[in-house]
């Protein structure tokens, strides 16, 4: 190659911005026996998704444990599966080491959200998400009250509703995380949604409160009693900013 | 089996010392072998309404540190065979009363008694605390206004969450709403709760309705439980009470306004 023609001044490359997708292996335990025998599995579903499917390797989660991480071999399990390693992710300085002496590049730790994919019928290099399987609902039981709550006594539903089929007392306190069902005169202060849940609501048949709270916005007797709801059976939501009492 | 009655309000002078002793006489007068015991140490007022109080020698607080046996403090009442009085401690104050020395006392009374009415202090502190903490039954005592019927409340609240029976996981004390000291009159002038506003708040089953009466000041001037002037309108109703403990139905009185008669109006009524 000519001296000239070093100075044509016509590009030969471009750079560019582009996003995109890569499978990111999040490791999560320094185990690469049990790594190796999990991933096998994964290829005998999906043999399609393993055929030199470019991959970011993540450290950063990994499980503090007391053994050292031999990246080396980690790649090697990897590739023997068909995961090509672009690049890690670390945030230990001893990781990082590792990946400069393999001459591999270093992303720092993401703080985007990814969400888990795994082999979809798709071939690599851009998986397919995986059909999303239904997370397990997480449900606690309704806590049933039955006998009258008196002045003084409070009673919370962590995590769950709350329902009282006897009379709520002025100076008794209904605590829920979920939603709250009073199934006789309602005397006393009910509190729904206290972790923030502002899609909690509360119902009673009578209305004669002297608090009613969602999600931390709340009405005091002195306007629930302005309200032409009072003294009949309601229903509280909240919209927006304001607590919307409607009749049931 | 024994059972143990306690007298209860939360609010303090709705009537507690009155009832007890006109229920512990009630229950004796109808044959049941009753004592009432003071609880509210360092004021001592049952004595002087069960007219006993000069022949008090040793009291609950003796028996409770062993100072005295418990048949040298039981005092026997004149009139009546069945019924005993265990005095509270003047010169004491509440912390000389202790949960397991409580307890044992009710044990021991339990074996010779058929009931055991308590006399409860007001507030919701130490001395009420124990005097409801061992009951099976209790007699809720309230007066016919908001503030009453509040302190009932939490009364009835500790009750159901802070006895024996409820920390044993046993079946819950028994409550009986008692309405004292009501005056029809003043209801209708709206200056008192109505007996159906009570007993909705409350939600408890009604034992009686007191009225407000002459009668009472009268007979705890004089030593003699109302309940045994059975002309008064009080004493009448405190029967009437007692009868329904027992299981007896009876249909509640004194709970409207009595027109005066043209003579009682001429020369003016008796209260
Ligand atoms: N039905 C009634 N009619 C009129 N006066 C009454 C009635 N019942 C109680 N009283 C009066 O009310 C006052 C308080 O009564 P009592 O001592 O029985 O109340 P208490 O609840 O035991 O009070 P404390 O809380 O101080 O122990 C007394 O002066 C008593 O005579
Ligand atoms: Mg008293």
């Amino acid at each position: 190659m000519s001296h000239a023609d070093l100075l044509d001044p016509a590009p030969v490359f471009q750079l560019k911005g582009s996003m995109l997708a890569i499978t990111v292996l999040e490791l999560a335990h320094n185990d690469l026996a049990r790594l190796d025998h999990q991933l096998s599995e994964k290829v005998a579903q999906a043999p399609n998704f393993f055929q030199n499917t470019p991959l970011v390797l993540a450290l950063d989660k990994l499980q503090p444990g007391a053994q050292r991480l031999d990246l080396h071999a980690l790649l090697a399990v990897c590739r023997s599966h068909g995961l090509r390693t672009l690049a890690i992710r670390a945030n230990l300085a001893e990781h990082i080491a590792a990946a400069q002496a393999l001459d591999l590049p270093v992303l720092p730790p993401s703080s985007a959200r990814e969400r888990p994919i795994g082999p979809g019928a798709t071939a690599a290099p851009v998986p397919a998400k995986k059909p999303e399987k239904p997370a397990e609902p997480v449900i606690r039981p309704t806590r049933v009250v039955t006998t009258p709550v008196r002045g003084g006594q409070q009673i919370y539903a962590p995590g769950g509703d709350l329902l009282v089929l006897a009379p709520v007392s002025a100076g008794a306190e209904l605590l829920a995380d979920g939603n709250i069902h009073v199934y006789a005169p309602m005397r006393g202060r009910a509190l729904a949604g206290i972790k923030g849940n502002g899609q909690a609501r509360i119902f009673c048949r009578v209305l004669a409160a002297e608090l009613l709270s969602i999600a931390g916005r709340y009405k005091v007797a002195e306007d629930l009693r302005r309200d032409p709801n009072w003294g009949e059976a309601v229903h509280i939501h909240l919209a927006g900013d304001v607590l919307n009492i409607t009749r049931l | 089996m024994a059972k143990i009655l306690v007298i209860t309000s939360g609010k303090g002078g709705v009537g507690k010392t009155t009832t007890s002793a006109a229920i512990g006489t009630g229950l004796a007068l109808r044959g049941h072998k009753t004592v009432v015991v003071d609880f509210d140490v360092g004021l001592r007022n049952l004595d002087l309404i069960m007219g006993c109080e000069r022949r008090v020698v040793y009291d609950f607080v003796n028996v409770i540190q062993g100072d005295a046996s418990l048949s040298q403090a039981l005092i026997k009442d004149k009139r009546l065979e069945n019924l005993y009085v265990l005095a509270a401690s003047q010169t004491r104050d509440k912390d000389a009363l202790s949960t397991e020395g409580v307890g044992r006392v009710m044990d021991e009374l339990r074996e010779s008694f058929e009931y055991i009415i308590c006399d409860s202090p007001a507030g919701i502190e130490k001395g009420a605390h124990l005097a409801m903490y061992f009951a099976d039954e209790a007699i809720v005592v309230t007066n016919p206004e908001v503030s009453s019927v509040r302190d009932s409340d939490r009364m009835l609240g500790l009750l159901a969450s802070k006895s024996r029976r409820s920390e044993n996981g046993e079946e819950p004390i028994k409550e009986h709403l008692l309405l004292t000291r009501y005056s029809p009159d003043r209801v209708t002038k709206g200056e008192m709760l109505g007996v159906e506003d009570v007993e909705e708040i409350l939600a408890i089953r009604l034992l009686g309705v007191i009225p407000e009466s002459q009668s009472v000041l009268k007979a705890s001037n004089q030593g003699i439980p109302v309940i045994l002037d059975e002309q008064s309108d009080a004493g009448q109703a405190y029967s009437d009470a007692v009868e329904r403990l027992l299981g007896k139905e009876t249909p509640h009185r004194f709970l409207d306004v009595q027109k005066k008669g043209f003579l009682q109006r001429l020369f003016g009524g008796r209260e």
